[in-house]
């Protein structure tokens, strides 16, 4: 078979799985007797044509980031880490301990404990899994899809239990102090004549970013990153070259449920400023179509990231505007990951199909 | 008789178990196969010997049905049979012994036999079907295995039977086995050479595929030789001799002489004292190796492959735990546990070729700049301040170890399974000779490399051993440990059997070495 | 507690271990054939829809019962399209489909009875209700036995006793047919499988499509005998639980059908902490009943329990070498 240039690998495969992934949702809107134009037109206009949209999507691009590198990171490393949406909902248990039992003077300090806090949450959250994964070879898929179940029992039990506090009926924990509240981003200078009206995404965005970069020059600027990509590659080899397989795997690991873990600062201190139940509602999971999307690069996942907060907020203003449920982001994100991922090597073949008829007509044809 | 087969016309007298005409196969570029015409008359032994990548397995994977000639017709007994598959290679009667078997683990050898020749929907019938059958084969043939062992406990001699047995529960007439002595002990080998003589006499046709000599000789009636595709050839066993067929093999008298001045050897830089290893099943595969190198020469381990040298090298380049003592200029070498693992190996100024560059020496996927920091990341040269490395040194010097070694295409950028063979194996040498190291462990330097980089290479060894290296140099190639080694020590079953000077011993001297015995003929 | 409680909760856990049990044998058939399956859940999900919908409309359990199946079978051939004929990563296709079963029942249910995603309630025929056995109510005079007959075992839904059935049947087909010989060796050596002359590609969609019909009647029970109707995410991770016990269970029926009892068991005595706080004397949050079969799982996959192998060629799509 042909090989693909690598432009085309980089841009042309997601973009037709994307397409893919569009046509069908499309079909499944038509097959529930709606009109897949006019849901489109309601997805842009509630998500991209007013700064109170941005302000949505911005603020799930948020935390699609985190969860998207969460993915990405343990996938250099060859795993594949599926507990995003246990580490983050514990990391948000972390940022929630962080708020409200140490009294920060300020915000900014507020928020590096809060980081520190979510993300020490996350890694702790996936030490056990990938101690068994490193060690015993236990399969980190099943073990973290089992995380994740446990981490909402165990939150469940947080928030109804412990730290609920007396008379309340939800279960969640009280209100942050205020001066753990971030910034939203028509707070910040510059970015309020942009954003006019209080919106929904936070500083955490600018952390989100600064932890794409810093993952991207972690993995192709590093011994570390190295490291971890070559045995993500192949385990004999790092074997040869002396790579240690039981550090990379934990570390890779840690790392990845610390991002995951890091979320939480942007929707429980940044948002909701409480832990409920069910924080990380999905952002998790998301997290795995955004790295697929994104072919596992940072700047991809940026990418990516802003596409599924585009099609969040959409889904959402759909569920709200028009009699498509709410759940057809779900239906797309599925789809998504279907076609980036598990389908990546037809939509190879379809594309190496159409580049043979662009350069060889007469071969194409002789095929034929 | 002989020019009857070479033409491919049955003589009236004796009627051809297989017959190909005109086979061709190409895999893009390459053609594997090319107008392939050969006749193996019923209830003989029939060899087919080439070297590497001539083109054996791909016939045979034709005649199994795996791939589909372009061109050509096979005739099994007489009538044109079409094999797209390997259902109907088994119903032509054809059974095929692979190099690596094809047998379900953690199934009795009642199970295995009967998988895929089962008589009905229920198991049961079957099952007791093949259990007396196999005791019928079994007396027949010298094939005894218990029924209901897992094929997990056996071991590789045992597990061939197995797929021999399986073959002829099928009623296979026609029997391939591809490298079938490969992973044998001598003594299962011979074992096995009677069974094939058994065979023979109940009237069965047997193609062997080698690359051993020996085997030709000793148990075909025929053989057949090809190279770079084609089949140069087909003579009488009992007409040839081993010279001959190596020169039809190789196309041309190559002597592998190396051009090289005599060793200077100098201190001792590897002591090795009763090294042994175990390998995941805990079977010992290294049982006591004691052997010393020297600055300035190069020690050839000669063996059938499986007789430990992978484990000798594995050991030495800290991805396998031995035990024992080794010194490294006087200094001790840890075995087991912290420094041992590769990167303190190459601290300690070891380089390793290791004998599997695709699963081993390479990260396919990694362009050749990337590669060439495989193992050497923490470099000094290749950091641009504490914190980064630098990819624009690593890129540099890419680009100069690729002129240096003559690789091509010179791109740093290109991922290193774009690269030949030849290229991906002189881009891993560029990377380990460069480091200039005390000793240099090398396996298998030229399998699947072309003849110009063969030479290439060669010279680069002779350079690095006069520039003051100890050289360790494992190979499967007799011809190249015998002219390139200083000195060759001899390995059987996990023991150095001996160590003899290249100037005054031999191939028969070393063969018989290698099968495990001594020069007197005594068995080890 | 008394050994009525005792009765009522064991019956509670035979009936919360029948769609586990449905499922732990789909994803056996699955993975035993070497293709991993993490889209049990959304398998189950879908066809609890199909069953809920296609029965409150229709009014037979029996017509919910085969589109449920058909659901599930739609969604077990795009798994066997995207593994085996497109060799993808099994791991996310099982994800991918999942997210597809969460949002596309709830699309499919909002439109077609606009309550908010899930289907009327269903009752009568269009229900699988229970069934008494022969001299249930006779039997109840004999001491222990008698009630355990009467509670525990008589009175289910007639897809109860198809599950257990469906163990027997599993075992006998795996162990004793020539079809279970070759799902055995395909899941651990597809490469032996190949050579034997057999398929591995249609030996891994039959399988495939077993699983789908063994998922079709976990829905089916969850919608139609279970519960009354089809819920949004009714399913609840019951097809990651299964995957546990089969895990649990290492990949054999037998011992499938007491983790999925012991997982039920659990799922039950989360309904009774009062219970659970009388049996070990202290208060249990009830959330710990909750994960407790997700720990039990991480505790075997930890191989403290005797080392749990999956069939050796799982995940790994077949590719024909040279």
């Amino acid at each position: 078979m042909d090989r693909l240039p690598k432009w085309a690998d980089i841009v042309l495969v997601p973009f037709l799985s994307l397409v893919l992934a569009a046509a069908v949702s499309a079909v499944v809107i038509l097959a529930i007797g709606q009109d897949p134009w006019e849901a489109l037109t309601v997805m842009v206009e509630g998500s991209l044509m007013s700064a109170y949209g941005w302000g949505y999507t911005l603020y799930y691009t948020t935390s699609f980031i985190f969860t998207g590198l969460a993915v990405t990171v343990a996938f250099h490393a060859g795993l594949f880490n599926i507990g995003g949406e246990g580490q983050a909902q514990m990391g948000g248990l972390g940022v929630a301990l962080c708020c409200l039992f140490i009294p920060w003077p300020h915000w900014s300090l507020a928020l590096l404990g809060a980081a520190l806090g979510g993300a020490a949450f996350g890694a702790a959250w996936i030490a056990i899994p990938a101690w068994l994964q490193a060690k015993r070879g236990s399969h980190i898929v099943i073990t973290t899809i089992m995380f994740n179940y446990i981490a909402s029992s165990l939150l469940i039990y947080m928030l109804v239990d412990v730290l609920r506090p007396k008379g309340e009926q939800d279960p969640a924990t009280a209100r942050f102090p205020s001066v753990t509240n971030l910034p939203k981003l028509n707070e910040l200078p510059g970015l309020d004549l942009l954003f006019t009206q209080e919106v929904r995404a936070n500083v955490t965005l600018f952390i989100a970013l600064a932890a794409a970069v810093a993952v991207w020059a972690l993995l192709w600027r590093t011994r570390l990153g190295y490291a971890i990509r070559a045995f993500g590659k192949s385990q004999p080899a790092a074997k040869y070259a002396g790579i240690d397989a039981t550090r990379i795997t934990m570390i890779a690991l840690l790392l990845s449920g610390a991002l995951a873990g890091l979320m939480a600062v942007n929707n429980v201190m940044g948002e909701a400023e409480k832990l409920v139940g069910n924080s990380a509602s999905g952002a998790g999971f998301i997290g795995i179509a955004v790295a697929l999307m994104g072919r596992n690069h940072p700047i991809g996942v940026v990418l990516a990231a802003l596409l599924f907060g585009f099609l969040f907020q959409g889904g959402a203003e759909l569920g709200l505007w028009t009699k498509i449920p709410i759940e057809m982001r779900i239906v797309v994100q599925g789809l998504v990951i279907l076609f980036t991922g598990a389908l990546d090597m037809m939509v190879r073949m379809m594309l190496t199909r159409i580049f043979g008829l662009f350069r060889n007509p007469a071969r194409a044809q002789g095929a034929a | 008789m002989a020019a009857d087969l070479v033409e491919g016309r049955p003589a009236a007298a004796a009627p051809f178990a297989i017959e190909l005409k005109g086979i061709s196969k190409a895999f893009g570029p390459v053609q594997a196969n090319k107008d392939i015409n050969f006749a193996v008359p019923k209830g003989t032994i029939h060899g087919i010997i080439g070297e590497n990548g001539a083109g054996k397995s791909t016939l045979m994977s034709i005649l199994y049905g795996f791939y589909k000639a372009d061109a050509g017709q096979i005739l099994i007994n007489g009538q044109l049979t079409a094999i797209p598959d390997s259902q109907a290679a088994i119903r032509a009667g054809i059974g095929m012994v692979f190099q690596h078997f094809k047998l379900v683990q953690n199934f009795s050898v009642l199970e295995n036999v009967v998988l895929g020749a089962e008589d009905g929907a229920l198991l049961g019938p079957s099952l007791r079907k093949a259990r007396a059958e196999l005791q019928r084969l079994s007396r027949e043939y010298e094939l005894d295995v218990d029924p209901d062992a897992l094929i997990e406990d056996l071991s590789v001699g045992h597990q061939q039977r197995v797929e021999i047995l399986k073959a002829l529960y099928r009623q296979a007439d026609i029997l391939i086995l591809d490298e079938p002595t490969g992973v044998l002990t001598p003594a299962e080998a011979d074992h096995l050479f009677r069974i094939l003589h058994g065979l023979k006499a109940q009237g069965k046709t047997i193609i062997l595929i080698t690359h051993k000599l020996r085997e030709i000789m000793e148990a075909t009636d025929h053989v057949s030789v090809m190279r770079r595709g084609t089949m140069v050839a087909t003579v009488k066993t009992a007409e040839t001799g081993p010279e001959a067929l190596a020169e039809l093999m190789v196309g041309r008298k190559v002597l592998l002489e190396v051009e090289k001045p005599p060793a200077r050897p100098g201190e001792v830089v590897l002591d090795l004292q009763d090294l042994r290893v175990k390998d995941e099943h805990g079977v010992e595969r290294l049982k006591g190796v004691s052997l010393q190198i020297r600055a300035g020469e190069i020690l050839g381990i000669a063996g059938v492959a499986g007789n430990g040298q992978s484990e000798l090298l594995a050991a030495l380049g800290g991805m396998m735990k031995a035990t024992g003592t080794a010194l490294l200029n006087g200094a001790p070498l840890p075995l087991s546990g912290r420094g041992a693992d590769g990167q303190s190996r190459r601290h300690a100024g070891i380089a390793h070729v290791p004998e599997d560059r695709q699963h081993y020496g390479l990260i396919l996927d990694f362009t050749a700049w990337e590669n060439v920091a495989f193992g050497y990341a923490d470099d000094p040269k290749y950091q641009a301040n504490a914190l980064f490395l630098s990819n624009e040194a690593l890129r540099a010097d890419t680009a100069r170890k690729m002129e240096t070694f003559d690789v091509r295409p010179p791109d740093p950028w290109l991922a290193a399974k774009n690269f030949s063979g030849g290229n991906q194996q002189k881009l891993v040498v560029a990377r380990e000779f460069e480091q200039n190291p005390k000793l240099l462990l090398v396996g298998q330097p030229t399998r699947g490399v072309d003849i110009g980089a063969i030479e290439f290479i060669h010279n680069q060894l002779i350079a690095l051993r006069d520039a003051g290296a100890a050289i360790l140099l494992v190979s499967v190639e007799l011809d190249e440990i015998m002219s390139l080694s200083d000195r060759i020590a001899v390995m059987f079953d996990g023991r150095i059997m001996g160590t003899r000077d290249p100037a005054t011993t031999d191939e028969r001297e070393l063969g018989l070495m290698m099968a495990g015995m001594t020069a007197k003929g005594e068995a080890a | 507690m008394d050994y009525n409680t005792l009765l009522q909760i064991l019956d509670t856990a035979v009936r919360f271990a029948t769609p586990l049990l449905f499922a732990c044998l789909a994803g056996l058939y699955s993975e035993r054939s070497g293709v991993f399956d993490i889209g049990l859940e959304g398998k189950m999900l879908i066809a609890a829809m199909c069953a809920g919908a296609v029965a409150a409309l229709s009014g037979s359990a029996w017509l919910g019962l085969l589109a449920g199946i058909g659901g599930a079978l739609v969604f077990a051939l795009i798994h066997g399209v995207t593994s085996i004929t497109f060799r993808g990563n099994q791991l996310i296709s099982g994800v991918a489909l999942n997210f597809l079963a969460s949002g596309l029942t709830v699309l499919v249910a909002q439109r077609l009875f606009q309550q908010g995603g899930r289907t009327p309630p269903i009752s009568g025929e269009a229900r699988f209700n229970p069934i008494t056995l022969p001299f249930a109510e006779e039997a109840r005079q004999i001491p222990l036995i008698g009630p355990f007959y009467a509670e525990v075992i008589s009175g289910h839904a007639i897809l109860v006793y198809l599950a257990f059935a469906s163990v027997a049947l599993t075992w006998w087909a795996l162990y004793r047919t020539r079809f279970g010989l070759r799902l055995r060796a395909v899941g651990e050596n597809p490469a032996a499988v190949d050579t034997a002359g057999i398929s591995v590609t249609r030996l891994r969609f039959t399988a495939l499509l077993i699983t789908g019909v063994l998922c079709g009647l976990a829905g089916a029970y969850m919608a139609t005998a279970l519960q009354a109707g089809f819920g949004k995410e009714m399913t609840a991770g019951r097809g990651y639980i299964a995957l546990a016990a089969l895990i649990f269970a290492k990949w054999r029926p037998i011992a499938a059908m007491w983790a999925c009892l012991l997982f039920g068991f659990f799922q039950a005595l989360a309904l009774r902490p009062d219970v659970v706080e009388w049996m070990v004397r202290v208060k249990v949050p009830v959330p710990f009943l909750d994960a407790l079969p997700y720990m039990l799982t991480v505790f075997v996959l930890a191989g403290f329990v005797g080392k749990a192998i999956p069939p050796r060629a799982g995940g790994e799509p077949y590719v024909k070498e040279r």
